[in-house]
């Protein structure tokens, strides 16, 4: 069997398997269909400083192999998260990752502090992405001022592991990437969802409340491989790769385009044991390829 | 397994050594017996607590009107498990290439003995019309069971109205079968837009009387379940209901109007149906955004905003 251990930064991870926020709850919900303590780690969902009751329904539109949501960032923020939530979570044998957005500056660094006093918690993924809120979220993603200023402030506040999500609404990611590193980002995760729409012709409607949202799935799967593979051959600190994955093979794929980690999200509401499954798949694939370890894997594309 | 009985012990004393031996077999398989059934007595009780992901097979797939179907889906393995009325189910569709995502299907009744799940489904979509096409035999991924059911009434005796409008009517046979095994009285009243439309009848007489509107009046009484004659003539204690929008909001207003305990099933759009990915959220009447699939389907009227 094939070493599957590997590094974020200070972090060593038992797995490179962890969960995209916003698709795994705080993970209780899928205890009934894996073994939690099987995953790599787990990245609770979406969590502000303060509470948020997210957008207006509807919320969720299918597309052909993948889906818009617009959910807004609904949380009960980290107070409650700390309080309520992390007693409950933290004596699960994986590594607990906890997602924070925000609206300006000073809710990310007061949100992280409060973060850094959860002793189970390990990293902090920082949401400058997400498409579906108004103020913060991608805005501070999308140019490099942006990147850096937020990063910055989280990174005085925060001195545990710092992972940042990029954004690939932007026109070059990497310039993103490479202003979350100088700014003390010890890796960047990539990539949130694409922006898209969705109408309904005959109501002449958005199927939306926010009429735009974020498209995620097998569909933006070779968008998030282009932009690993790019980021990754651009910055020095290991790159989470996500979008699309599916199965064991998109998650190698991943690997061989720069990724030290992958994210699985959306498949997890098909199959809600998708993440075992792919820790499975790997292995295998290593032992089929006489591979000691998945870091010999990594960033092995043959172009 | 620790209890061996007295009389086996007194017994072993009197026996001789042949008879001993088999008698020691006997003990030793009592044992391991008994052992085993607490051990699937305890794997069951803890199982029927799990919602699961489980391939069931196709027994049977009836056309029952041109838009409905019957899917009658069994558990080859024996490991169906417990389901609550109101409960549902979120089911993968197979080489659909425009549908991605699981369909939540509500439970419309569970037969333990043969570990037959029905499922009855109207096609409204590429999702649903891909389902009709399944063959008996076929596997079908699904995830359950999912959400919370309907409340049982704790009055022993208690009056109950079941109201469905559509395909809204597919909860209410099992919740009617759970009611009259409980004791209750059930009394289904159930809508459609037109004779077509008005199915199962003989299902439901099995577990209470049955009352029918259409709105051309070509069945049953003429107009929406709120215009039902039933509803003046008759008091209820708790009022069960599952259908459009309009209509739970209507019978909600006809249970506030006269201090009926109502529940409503909600049917809002959703992905992972586990609570985690809070698409298919509901407001409820402190302006919270509740998930339907976790903390619903099922919601008492009183919270939510529907009083006006």
């Amino acid at each position: 069997m094939a070493k599957l251990e590997t590094k974020i930064g200070g972090l060593t991870l038992k797995n490179p398997v962890l969960t995209a926020s916003g698709t795994f709850g705080y993970g209780t919900e899928f205890s009934e269909f894996i073994d939690l303590s099987r995953l790599g780690g787990y990245i609770i969902k979406g969590t502000t400083l303060n509470p948020r009751e997210g957008n207006p329904y509807p919320r969720m539109a299918e597309t052909p192999s993948g889906m818009l949501n617009c959910v807004g960032l609904q949380n009960k923020g980290v107070h409650y998260l700390k309080d309520h939530i992390y007693p409950n979570i933290k004596d699960i044998d994986s590594c607990l990752i906890v997602n924070l957005s925000g609206s300006t500056v000073e809710d990310y660094a007061e949100a992280a502090e409060i973060i850094g006093t959860m002793d189970k918690v390990q990293a902090i993924e920082l949401n400058i992405s997400c498409p579906n809120v108004k103020q913060g979220g991608m805005a501070f993603g999308t140019t490099t001022q942006g990147v850096e200023q937020v990063v910055s402030a989280v990174r005085k506040a925060y001195n545990k592991t710092l992972i940042v999500k990029l954004s690939p609404n932007v026109t070059s990611i990497t310039d993103m990437a490479l202003a979350a590193e100088a700014a003390g980002a010890d890796s960047v995760s990539l990539i949130n969802t694409l922006m898209g729409m969705a109408i309904d012709a005959e109501r002449r409607k958005p199927l939306l409340s926010m009429v735009t949202g974020g498209l995620s799935g097998p569909c933006v799967k070779p968008v998030a491989l282009r932009c690993v593979w790019q980021v990754a051959k651009a910055v020095k600190i290991p790159v989470v790769g996500l979008g699309g994955i599916m199965n064991a093979t998109d998650a190698i794929e991943f690997f061989l385009a720069g990724a030290t980690a992958i994210e699985i999200g959306t498949a997890n509401f098909i199959d809600p044991e998708t993440t075992v499954k792919v820790v499975d798949g790997i292995n295998e694939y290593l032992d089929r390829h006489n591979f000691k370890s998945i870091t010999e894997i990594i960033g092995q594309l043959e172009v | 397994m620790e209890e061996i009985s007295p009389n086996w012990d007194s017994f072993y004393i009197h026996v001789n050594e042949t008879t001993q031996k088999w008698v020691c077999f006997c003990m030793i398989f009592q044992q391991q017996f008994r052992f085993c059934c607490y051990f699937v007595t305890f794997a069951q009780n803890f199982s029927i607590l799990m919602k699961k992901q489980l391939n069931l097979k196709v027994e049977n797939l009836k056309k029952i009107t041109e838009q409905h179907i019957l899917l009658s889906l069994v558990a080859p393995n024996g490991d169906m498990p417990e389901i609550k009325a109101g409960q549902f189910v979120e089911v993968k569709v197979d080489n659909a290439p425009t549908v991605f995502l699981r369909r939540p299907i509500s439970v419309h009744f569970v037969d333990y003995a043969k570990q037959r799940l029905d499922l009855l489904v109207a096609l409204v979509g590429d999702g649903t019309r891909k389902m009709a096409t399944l063959s008996v035999g076929d596997e079908v991924s699904v995830l359950l069971p999912l959400g919370n059911g309907f409340p049982m009434p704790t009055k022993a005796g208690t009056k109950c109205l079941l109201v469905g409008g559509g395909v809204g009517i597919a909860p209410l046979l099992y919740l009617g079968d759970r009611l009259k095994a409980a004791g209750h009285q059930v009394s289904f009243l159930l809508g459609a837009r037109n004779a077509g439309g008005v199915m199962l009848e003989d299902e439901f007489k099995k577990f209470g009387s049955l009352y029918l509107t259409t709105e051309d009046g070509n069945v049953g009484e003429k107009g929406f379940v709120t215009n039902h004659s039933i509803l003046e003539k008759e008091q209820f204690d708790e009022i069960f209901v599952c259908g459009p929008t309009p209509m739970m909001k209507a019978v909600a207003k006809y249970a506030y109007g006269k201090n009926i305990e109502c529940y409503v099933s909600l049917e809002n759009k959703m992905a992972c149906g586990l609570g985690a990915c809070l698409c298919c959220v509901t407001e409820d009447n402190k302006g919270h955004n509740r998930c339907v699939c976790s903390e619903g389907p099922v919601f008492n009227i009183n919270e939510l905003p529907w009083q006006n």
